[in-house]
C-alpha cells in the first residue's frame, strides 16, 4: 500500500515534537518531509539562553539529530523556507525550488520577535532574541563592542541581559512598565527581582519611551528616548514580544486572525491542513510556551493517525526564569482583584515573597519569589482547581512543612550545589540530573526518572526533582495531570477509569480488561498488572481470578526478597503479644536453616532475615506447627496492629488495648489492599503505640475510643486525622471495617490511606462511614464477605504441591 | 564440550513464569511467555544482581524485582535508558519439553 504523504512545514519544537507523537502511534503511516528555514536541525530554542550565557553550547541542545531523521524515514530539508503553498495541487514550494506534494499538511511555524515600528529599527547590531543566528549575532557584537540595550523586561529581555551581562557587556534593560515581568510578576516582587539582578551588575530604566535608534555607519550607537535623553548602543535586542507567524498560512488563503486560526483538534479552515505551535490560535489564545504546544502537539498526532480520540481545550501556563540563582514561579491569577483573598509572606531580609490568590476555596493563582519549592504542588492544585479548605491554614507553608526524610529538609534546589544528593534512594545528584535534563532534552519528570532513577524510587525528593527541571527548562515544565493520568504507558485510562469499567462491566480476569479497554501491550507491564489484579479481587472477591504472575515476588513468594536474592520471613505476632512456645519454634526455625539475622521490626514482632527460597516451604511448616501464620510484611495489605499493654496491665490504661488490638487484626487477617495498612491501638492518650501516624488509629478513653485515620510515618510523616469517636469494641470494628472498606473500594493502587483521604477529602469520608450508618454496615459487611474463608497462604503452600513449585529449584549438574 | 539437556516440561513452567534452573555455571532463569515461548538467561540482573526468575514477565520482557529495569528475555539487553546485558543461554521447546544447552 502506498503510504500517505505528509509535510511539516517549521523544523522547531511544536512541529517536530508533532512528529515524534505520531510516530509513537502510526509509526507506518506517512512518509514524511520536513522544511525548516534554518539552517540547522531541530534544537531546544528554550536553551539558548544558557548557550548565551556560556552554560551550554549549541551541540548540548539539539534535540533531534540528522541521524534520528533518517533512521525514521524523515526526509529533512534544512536551510529551506517554504514560500507558496498551492492547496489546488497539494504541493509546498521552498524559496530554493524544492517542492514537496502532500495529503496532509502540519504548519509550525512558530513565531517572529516583534520589532518596534521605530527609525533606525533595520540598523546593523539590531536584533530579536530568537534562533541560533541572534545567538551568534549576540556573542559575536560582545566580542567586538561594550554597550548592549536590550528594550523588554520581561522573560526573553531579562535572559537575553543576564547573557550579554555575563559575555563581558555593559547592559541596560530598558522597559515601559512601573516593574519588570509584569506579566508575570506583581509590584513587590518585580522589584526584588530587580534588585537581585542589580546585584548582578545589570543597569535598568524603567517607565522609558523609546523613540529613536540612532546609527553611524550602518550600525546602531545609541538608543533616544521620547524624553530626550539618549544612552549609547552598539547591540539592541528587542525583547517586546512575538508574533504568530502566520505569513505564509494568509497568503495560502487559510482563515488566520493574529494568527491560525484551529478548532480543537488542530485542523485549520482547509480539513487537510493542521497546525501547532506558537503560530495558532486556538479559542483565541496563542501560546509562548512549550508546554502547552507539546500538548497540541499531542492532541494533532493522534487526527494525523487517524485516531482521532483528543481534543486541546487550552491550557493553564506558569513561569520560570531562567537565570541561575534567581528562584521566581508564577501562574494563574497571581494579581488578585475583586472576589479574591490573598495569603501573603513577605521577608526581606532574607529575600523571599509569597502570595496566593483564592477565589472561595480555590487556589486562582500563586507569585513565588526566592523560595519555589512548592510552585509545581500550587500549581497542581490551581489546574485541577482543587478545594483547599481543609488545608488553607497550612497552605503558605508548603506541601513540605510535616517534615520530609532522606534529604536533610533540603527544600530549594537553586542553593544545592551540582555534587549535593538530591535522590538518596538511588544516590543521584543535582549535577546528574542537570546534566540529564540538558544532554536528554527532557522535559517531564517521568523522563528524568527514566534517565537518572531520580525521584522513582520512594518519590520523597520528587519536589525537588521537579524544582531542577523546572530551573532548567523554565515555564516548559509542567507537572502531570494527576487527576487522570494513564495507569502508565500501556494503556491511557488512568486508574479511576479502569476501576469503574471492572464494577460497571463485572470483569473478572486480567485478559479480559486488557482486551475490553484496548491495552497497547500484550499482557501488560510490572506496573499495570498488580494494579489490575488488586482492582479486580478487591471488586469482585470470591468471583475474580487472581493471577500470581500479576503479583509482585514478594507476595507471590510470601516472603520480602533481599537484595541478594535470599528472603525474610516474619511471622504474624497478634497485636505484638508472642508466647514461650512461638519464640522457642522461631529460635529452632532460626538454628535450623541457619538463619544469619533475627531481628525485632520497626512492627513490634520478629524478623527471621536471609531464609533460603527453597527453604521457605519447610520454615512455613515448622512454624505453623507452632501456630504461627504469615504476618504479610511483604503485602499490599494488613501489615500490623501495634499495641500498648493498655488497662491490661498499665496503671494508666482505660481500656484493654491489647485484646483490642488482637480483635482487630483477626477481623482484618488476610486483607489485601490499594497499599500496605497498618493500625495501632492505645490505651490511653499517651498513646505509646504511635496510634497517631498508622492508617487507622485507635486511643482509648474512659468513655470508649477515639478513631484516627489516614495517619503516615513513612517517607513524609503524616499525622492521622480525627474521624469520630465510638463507644464499643464492636463500634471500633465496624467503624473501622467501613473505612478501609471504602479505601480498598476506591483507592487507586500504590495510595495509601493518606493519599486516598486527601484526594476525596475527610469530609467526604466522614459522610460516608461516620454520617450515614446504613452506608457504614454495607461497607463493613462487604469487607467481612471478602475476607470470609481466608486460608493462611503459608499453609496453603505447606499443603498444596503445585503451589510448592514455586519454590523449587531445578537441580541439573548431575546431568551436565 | 556443551550440549543439550533435558531440564523439564513446559508445564512446569508457569506461563508468564519462569523456573530456576541450578547448573554448574550458576542460577539460570527459564521464562515461559504468554504464547508459550521459552527464552533462558543467567539469573543475574545487570544492575546489581537481582534475580530476575524473581520478576514480573511481560510480552518479551521481564521486569527485575528489586529495582524495576526491564531486562529482554531473547537478547538479554536491558531496556534503554538502562545499559547492561545478561548473558543468554540457548534454550528450545520439543513435544512440549523445555532443554537447554549447557
Ligand atoms: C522489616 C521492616 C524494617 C525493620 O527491620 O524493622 C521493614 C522493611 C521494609 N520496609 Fe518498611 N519495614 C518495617 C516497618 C516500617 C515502618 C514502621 C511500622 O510499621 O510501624 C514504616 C513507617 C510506618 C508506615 O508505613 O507508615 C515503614 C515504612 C516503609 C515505607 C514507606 C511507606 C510510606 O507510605 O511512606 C516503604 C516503601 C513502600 O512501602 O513503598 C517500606 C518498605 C519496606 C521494604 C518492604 C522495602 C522493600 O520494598 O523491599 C522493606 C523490606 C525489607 C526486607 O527485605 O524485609 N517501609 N516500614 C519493618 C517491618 C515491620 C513489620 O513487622 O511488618
Ligand atoms: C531565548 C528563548 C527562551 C525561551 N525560554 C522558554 C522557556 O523557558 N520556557 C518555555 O516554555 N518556552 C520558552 N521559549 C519559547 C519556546 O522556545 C517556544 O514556545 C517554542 O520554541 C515554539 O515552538 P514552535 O515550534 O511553535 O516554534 P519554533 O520553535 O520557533 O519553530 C518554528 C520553526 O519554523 C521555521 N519556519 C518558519 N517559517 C517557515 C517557513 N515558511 N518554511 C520553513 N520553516 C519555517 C522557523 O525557522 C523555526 O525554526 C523561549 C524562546 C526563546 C527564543
Ligand atoms: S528497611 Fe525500610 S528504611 Fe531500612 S533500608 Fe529498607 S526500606 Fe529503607
Ligand atoms: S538488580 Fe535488577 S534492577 Fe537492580
Amino acid at each position: 500500500m502506498q503510504k500517505m504523504k505528509l509535510v511539516v512545514i517549521g523544523n522547531g519544537m511544536a512541529g517536530i515534537r508533532t512528529v515524534e507523537e505520531l510516530l509513537k502511534i502510526t509509526p507506518d503511516l506517512y512518509e514524511i518531509t520536513v522544511f525548516g528555514a534554518e539552517p540547522h536541525p531541530n534544537y531546544n530554542r528554550i536553551l539558548l539562553s544558557p548557550v548565551l550565557a556560556g552554560e551550554q553550547t549549541i551541540s548540548d541542545i539539539i534535540l533531534n539529530s540528522r541521524e534520528w531523521y533518517a533512521e525514521n524515514g524523515i526526509t529533512l530539508h534544512t536551510g529551506s523556507k517554504v514560500t507558496m503553498i498551492d492547496r489546488v495541487n497539494r504541493v509546498v514550494i521552498a524559496e530554493n525550488g524544492i517542492e514537496a506534494e502532500y495529503d496532509r499538511l502540519l504548519l509550525a511555524t512558530g513565531s517572529n520577535p516583534f520589532i518596534l515600528p521605530i527609525p533606525g529599527n533595520d540598523l546593523e547590531g539590531v536584533i530579536g532574541f530568537r534562533d541560533i543566528s541572534d545567538v551568534d549575532t549576540m556573542i559575536a557584537a560582545s566580542a567586538q563592542h561594550t554597550h548592549a540595550v536590550v528594550i523588554g523586561g520581561g522573560l526573553l529581555g531579562l535572559e537575553a541581559a543576564n547573557g550579554l551581562k555575563i559575555r563581558g557587556m555593559d547592559v541596560t534593560v530598558v522597559h515601559k512598565n512601573e516593574w519588570l515581568m509584569e506579566r508575570q510578576l506583581d509590584k513587590v516582587s518585580g522589584l526584588m527581582l530587580q534588585q537581585s539582578l542589580e546585584e548582578k551588575g545589570l543597569k535598568f530604566m524603567l517607565q522609558k519611551d523609546t523613540e529613536q535608534l540612532v546609527g553611524e555607519k550602518g550600525r546602531v550607537r545609541a538608543v533616544r528616548f521620547k524624553d530626550g535623553q539618549a544612552i549609547p548602543a552598539d547591540l539592541v535586542v528587542m525583547a517586546v514580544g512575538i508574533r504568530p507567524n502566520d505569513a505564509l498560512a494568509e497568503s495560502a488563503g487559510i482563515h488566520c486572525n493574529r494568527g491560525i486560526v484551529v478548532n480543537d483538534t488542530m485542523q485549520t479552515y482547509d480539513p487537510r491542513i493542521y497546525a501547532v505551535g506558537e503560530c495558532v490560535v486556538h479559542r483565541g489564545v496563542s501560546y509562548g510556551l512549550v508546554a502547552p504546544l507539546f500538548e497540541q502537539g499531542k492532541v494533532c498526532a493522534t487526527h494525523l493517525a487517524n485516531f482521532g480520540i483528543g481534543r486541546y481545550s487550552g491550557s493553564v501556563t506558569s513561569t520560570k526564569l531562567k537565570v541561575t540563582g534567581i528562584d521566581l514561579f508564577s501562574a494563574g491569577n497571581f494579581m488578585g482583584g475583586e472576589n479574591t483573598d490573598e495569603i501573603v509572606l513577605h521577608d526581606k531580609v532574607g529575600g523571599v515573597y509569597k502570595k496566593l490568590v483564592l477565589e472561595g476555596d480555590r487556589l486562582v493563582g500563586a507569585c513565588l519569589y526566592g523560595d519555589t519549592v512548592d510552585g509545581s504542588w500550587y500549581f497542581q492544585m490551581l489546574k485541577d482547581g482543587k478545594d483547599v479548605h481543609d488545608i488553607r491554614d497550612n497552605l503558605m507553608f508548603g506541601q513540605n512543612h510535616l517534615g520530609d526524610t532522606g534529604h536533610k529538609g533540603q527544600t530549594s534546589a537553586a542553593a544545592m550545589p551540582d555534587t549535593a544528593e538530591v535522590c538518596g534512594c538511588n544516590g543521584v545528584c543535582k549535577g546528574t540530573i542537570v546534566k540529564s535534563i540538558k544532554e536528554n532534552g527532557l522535559f517531564t519528570l517521568d523522563e528524568v526518572r527514566k534517565h537518572t532513577k531520580a525521584s522513582a524510587s520512594c518519590g520523597s525528593c520528587t519536589g525537588l526533582v521537579e524544582q531542577i527541571l523546572a530551573s532548567c527548562i523554565g515555564g516548559a515544565y509542567q507537572p502531570a495531570d494527576t487527576s487522570n493520568k494513564p495507569m502508565c504507558g500501556c494503556t491511557d485510562h488512568s486508574h479511576g477509569v479502569v476501576r469503574q469499567a471492572i464494577r460497571d462491566k463485572k470483569y473478572l480476569d486480567i485478559p479480559t480488561v486488557m482486551q475490553e479497554m484496548q491495552w497497547r501491550t500484550p499482557n501488560g507491564c510490572a506496573s499495570c498488572r498488580p494494579a489490575l489484579n488488586y482492582y479486580l479481587i478487591s471488586t469482585w472477591p470470591h468471583e475474580a481470578i487472581d493471577d500470581p504472575q500479576s503479583r509482585f515476588i514478594n507476595e507471590r513468594a510470601h516472603a520480602n526478597i533481599q537484595k541478594d536474592g535470599t528472603y525474610s520471613v516474619v511471622p504474624r505476632m497478634w497485636g505484638g503479644i508472642t508466647t514461650p512456645d512461638e519464640l522457642r519454634a522461631i529460635a529452632d526455625v532460626a538454628e535450623k536453616y541457619e538463619i544469619p539475622t533475627v531481628k525485632c521490626t520497626g512492627g513490634a514482632r520478629i524478623d527471621l532475615l536471609g531464609a533460603k527460597k527453597a527453604d521457605l516451604p519447610k520454615i512455613w511448616e515448622d512454624l505453623g506447627r507452632a501456630g504461627m501464620v504469615s504476618g504479610h510484611a511483604y503485602g499490599k495489605s494488613i501489615r500490623t496492629v501495634k499495641t500498648c499493654v493498655g488497662a491490661e496491665h498499665c496503671r494508666f490504661g482505660t481500656q484493654l488495648s491489647m485484646s483490642m488490638g488482637v480483635k482487630l487484626e483477626k477481623m482484618l487477617f488476610g486483607m489485601w489492599a490499594p497499599h500496605k495498612v497498618k493500625l495501632a491501638v492505645s490505651g490511653c492518650p499517651r498513646n505509646c503505640a504511635e496510634a497517631g501516624i498508622k492508617d487507622v488509629g485507635v486511643i482509648g478513653l474512659e468513655s470508649g475510643y477515639e478513631l484516627y485515620v489516614a495517619g503516615n510515618g513513612g517517607i513524609k510523616t503524616d499525622v492521622a486525622q480525627f474521624l469520630c469517636k465510638v463507644e464499643s469494641d464492636e463500634d471500633v470494628m465496624e467503624y473501622s471495617g467501613a473505612f478501609l472498606q471504602l479505601y480498598r473500594e476506591e483507592g487507586y493502587y500504590l495510595e495509601r490511606t493518606v493519599h486516598y483521604v486527601n484526594r476525596v477529602g475527610l469530609d467526604y469520608v466522614k459522610s460516608r462511614v461516620v454520617e450515614d450508618a446504613s452506608n457504614r454496615k454495607a461497607l463493613y459487611e462487604r469487607l467481612l464477605y471478602a475476607l470470609q474463608g481466608y486460608e493462611d497462604p503459608w499453609l496453603e503452600r505447606v499443603l498444596d504441591d503445585r503451589k510448592r513449585r514455586e519454590f523449587k529449584i531445578i537441580p541439573v549438574e548431575e546431568l551436565a | 564440550m556443551s550440549h543439550w539437556v533435558k531440564i523439564s516440561t513446559l508445564e512446569e513452567i508457569p506461563s508468564l513464569g519462569s523456573r530456576v534452573v541450578q547448573s554448574r555455571q550458576g542460577d539460570i532463569a527459564v521464562f515461559r511467555t504468554a504464547e508459550d515461548k521459552v527464552f533462558a538467561l543467567h539469573d543475574k540482573c545487570p544492575h546489581k544482581g537481582g534475580p530476575l526468575s524473581q520478576g514480573i514477565v511481560h510480552g518479551e520482557k521481564v521486569t527485575c524485582p528489586l529495582h524495576g529495569w526491564n531486562i529482554g528475555l531473547s537478547d538479554g539487553h536491558a531496556t534503554s535508558p538502562d545499559v547492561g546485558s545478561t548473558p543468554c543461554i540457548e534454550v528450545k521447546l520439543e513435544a512440549g519439553e523445555v532443554f537447554l544447552k549447557l
